[in-house]
């Protein structure tokens, strides 16, 4: 017996209202941050013992500057996804579950937002 | 419908220890471990916006012994959430789900994370010419 409405099926969203979707993003995100990650440790090594300059240098290749870019989004993206499924999964009581939630994400937007504004500054700042 | 009482995810003092289920909650405790991680990522990127004397304070705390401990520690949460991520995606695409090869690519995955690690630091040292 098939209790699913026939607009419900049609829909394909389930009792969440959200369908795969955050399964499915955090497959995606995993995927593109296996090479991402890989060139981020590669290129850190190449950077480690950099003075001032030579940091700024770094950052500034548009190279560079674009896959950074491309990293930190699908890492904080990747992350509060998640930290989401542990908040869920181990946090008893509804307050602070739905607390820690919108700490988590308020948390990812601010902190991935400090990090492109600084790659975008270094990037594009003059001298 | 009551939902106190409703069953939560396996809890880790009951369950006896096994490498699957010791693996699956390294790679949730490395995961979170690696979100904080974005913390010094953060840093490093913001110090080098705001300035030389930034920037210096942020190299004065990770060439630290503390510093460089963190760094250790998540580079190989990297490597062990990178390798088992891959496991978790061969599951997800059905394959290796049976015990043998669950215990098998779960050893792989360790290995794999703890010589990935050495390597990195390895090759870390020798670019910037000893410790």
């Amino acid at each position: 017996m098939n209790l699913q409405s026939p607009l419900g099926k049609a829909r394909g969203l389930g009792a969440a209202k959200s369908g795969t979707n955050h399964w499915w993003m955090q497959r995606l995100t995993a995927i593109g941050l296996i090479p991402l990650s890989i060139w981020f440790i590669i290129e850190i090594l190449l950077a480690v013992g950099n003075d001032y300059n030579g940091a700024k240098e770094f950052i500034r290749n548009p190279f560079t500057a674009i896959f950074l870019i491309l990293f930190i989004v699908l890492t904080f993206h990747h992350a509060q996804l998640g930290l989401q499924v542990v908040v869920e999964d181990y946090v008893k009581r509804k307050p602070f579950e739905i607390g820690l939630l919108i700490l988590i994400k308020g948390a990812a937007i601010l902190l991935s937002l400090t990090a492109l504004f600084a790659v975008l500054s270094i990037a594009f700042g003059g001298a | 419908m009551r939902t106190e009482n409703r069953p939560l995810s396996p809890h880790l003092q009951i369950y006896r220890p096994q490498l699957t289920s010791v693996l699956s909650i390294m790679h949730r405790l490395t995961g979170i471990f690696l979100a904080v991680g974005t913390l010094v990522l953060v840093w490093w990127l913001f110090s080098i916006a705001l300035g030389p004397q930034y920037y210096d304070d942020f190299n004065w705390f990770i060439s630290s012994i503390v510093g460089r401990l963190l760094l250790f520690a998540w580079t190989f949460s990297f490597t062990f959430h990178l390798a088992n991520g891959i496991r978790h995606m061969c599951w997800d695409a059905g394959w290796g789900l049976d015990l043998s090869k669950a215990y098998k690519t779960g050893w792989l995955t360790l290995i794999i994370s703890i010589v990935l690690t050495l390597v990195i630091w390895i090759v870390g040292y020798s670019l910037i010419g000893g410790v």
